[in-house]
């Protein structure tokens, strides 16, 4: 099987599982469901990473790749701890802090 | 060796795509939701360490990788630690840009300088890496810019011309990329990366503010599918995997958002902003409308509460505005101690986001089985005394479910009319994303207490302490 053959099947089945991951959700965790699926699409910093490590001496690319891991970092940290931030305020009545 | 380190990575990579999946999962669930989010950060963190074992960087590229971390990563928890709750709409929709504009770059920086072997499966996931990549990260900002208030809807942007000029763009995006391979470094690129950005602007620019959650939902999404064209640029399966399960994912969550708020997608994209619409349509809306208009003072309000035994609060954007959260929760306090029955009705859309609400009510420390849904709160309001508007206007509107002629006849809302007594505290008559006056408020049982939410409720905190309610405990 081809590189690309088996990327389209990872795409196909990625895509699949993701379709069938969020079922029901109670209107609660629409806000921190939204927040958190963002900070994963924040996954480019492998592609960051690679790019970088591709550049070899090309400062110019070395900085188009530090960029975009710059980037592509604030989503990922960013986006979990404020998801993090709003879930953890989410208490039943009598919990303590 | 070289081949167990292999064999090593890929095993971390099938960890980390597992991690990411339960994590998914477990977000759409209360109790696991706050373990999930840290589950998938860990999945990242894995995924991360996986590939630097496999690539493994020369100095020069840790130095690099290093600045661009901490770069990245401070912005981001500063952000994150600063930023309030009121304000999660613009971030979420801002963290979105940034992924965007994170993938636009990879693709940039390979088509300008080629890195290797540019086949043509590479130069088409270059296109659809910058194309996806500059929709996503201006249409965001956009939204984000949007809901800041920093932008408004200029009426121009309503005219059934904006399609055309969308049309046009997307045509030229399409050439452009059609071209790309002939000359993968030159004008096509530039082309198809300014026209994307300036598609990604005029589509989202004409809809109104009160349809961006649906929008952030969607550019969330698209960034998933950035992601996974980014990784067939760098022959990453793992980013492969997981953009497709994010762009999947965030297409099911646009479709939730989409039910929450009552409409569909395709009028979201299309129709424009719904108060500009409505407007042109019905002409309503200004406060010469209402007739028979009653209104009272903290204090007949608080007597009532006084007397009541049961009282539900129906919180709306307005509450949020004047971070009012903290007051109301000390209300509600004072009268279950004082032996009412409280709880809250949310609306789905209550709030500036689906489920905002509910994050602003936990931040006041509101447990969250007080926080009643639509559904199971509509067929309690006949049994209950008295109910609180704070700042929400369109979602309690009778005419929804009456008036087959207004604009919001079919609107699932929240039934309070139906309540012995109905309190709207509102600044002022006008009206709300709709643009239409609102029958509650000239109901027989309704009284509108204006003022700011935050003043009003602390009035009728001093008045019911004043009353004596909360010195002792009475047992009702």
């Amino acid at each position: 099987m081809s590189l690309l053959t088996q990327s389209l099947w990872v795409l196909l089945l990625g895509s699949l599982l993701g379709l069938e991951l969020i079922g029901k959700v109670p209107p609660t965790l629409h806000t921190p469901l939204m927040s958190g699926a963002n900070a994963i699409s924040g996954i480019t910093v492998l592609a960051s990473l690679t790019l970088i490590q591709q550049a070899g001496d090309n400062t110019a690319l070395l900085v188009i790749g530090a960029l975009s891991l710059g980037f592509a970092l604030y989503n990922v940290i960013g986006g979990f701890l404020v998801t993090d931030r709003m879930l953890a305020m989410f208490r039943r009545k009598g919990d303590s802090r | 060796m070289t081949f167990s380190m292999d064999a090593f990575a890929a095993a971390i990579d099938l960890a980390a795509v597992l991690l990411l999946a339960l994590g998914i999962k477990g977000l759409s669930k209360v109790s696991s939701a706050r373990g999930a989010n840290a589950l998938a950060a860990l999945a990242m963190g894995l995924a991360v360490v996986g590939l630097l074992i496999e690539i493994r960087p020369d100095p020069i590229a840790w130095l690099w990788i290093a600045a661009g971390s901490a770069a990245g990563g401070l912005a981001g928890l500063a952000t994150a630690r600063r930023v309030p709750m009121t304000a999660m709409p613009e971030t979420v929709a801002l963290f979105n840009g940034c992924g965007g504009m994170a993938s636009l770059l990879v693709a940039m920086g390979v088509a300008l300088f080629d890195t290797g072997e540019a086949d043509i499966v590479a130069l088409v996931s270059i296109a659809v890496s910058v194309f996806v990549g500059a929709i996503t990260f201006s249409g965001s900002i956009v939204a984000m810019a949007k809901l800041q208030g920093w932008l408004d809807t200029p009426g121009w942007t309503q005219s059934r011309l904006r399609h055309g000029v969308n049309i046009s763009l997307a045509v030229l995006c399409l050439v452009s990329a059609v071209l790309l391979p002939g000359d993968p470094s030159g004008l096509p690129l530039w082309l198809l990366m300014g026209g994307s950005t300036l598609l990604g602007i005029g589509v989202t620019l004409p809809i109104g503010g009160a349809d961006m959650p649906v929008v952030i939902s969607l550019l969330n999404s698209y960034s998933g599918v950035a992601a996974a064209a980014a990784g067939f640029v760098v022959g990453s399966q793992l980013l492969i995997v997981a953009g497709a399960m994010v762009g999947a994912a965030g297409l099911i969550l646009t479709q939730v958002m989409c039910t929450a708020m009552n409409r569909s997608l395709v009028s979201v994209l299309f129709g424009g902003a719904l108060g500009a619409s409505a407007g042109a349509v019905g002409g309503g809306g200004s406060e010469a409308g209402y007739t028979r208009i009653t209104s009272c003072s903290a204090e007949e309000c608080a007597m009532a509460l006084e007397q009541a035994e049961r009282v539900v609060f129906v919180p709306g954007y307005g509450l949020a505005v004047a971070q009012a959260q903290h007051s109301l929760r000390e209300l509600a306090k004072l009268l279950e101690g004082h032996g009412v029955e409280v709880s809250y009705a949310i609306h789905p859309v209550a709030g500036r986001m689906p489920g905002h609400m509910n994050v602003l009510l936990a931040e006041a420390d509101v447990p969250y089985e007080q926080l009643l849904e639509m559904d199971l709160v509509n067929p309690e309001f006949p049994r209950t005394d008295v109910v609180i508007v704070l700042g929400a206007n369109d979602v309690v509107n009778p005419q929804a479910k009456n008036d087959p002629t207004s604009p919001l006849y079919g609107m699932p809302v929240l039934e309070v009319d139906q309540a012995r007594q109905v309190f709207v505290v509102k600044r002022s008559l006008g009206a709300g994303y709709a643009g239409i006056n609102n029958a509650l408020f000239e109901m027989p049982q309704t009284a509108m207490v204006f003022g700011d939410a935050k003043a009003v409720l602390n009035g009728l905190l001093s008045e019911l302490r004043s009353m004596g309610v909360g010195k002792t405990k009475v047992a009702a």
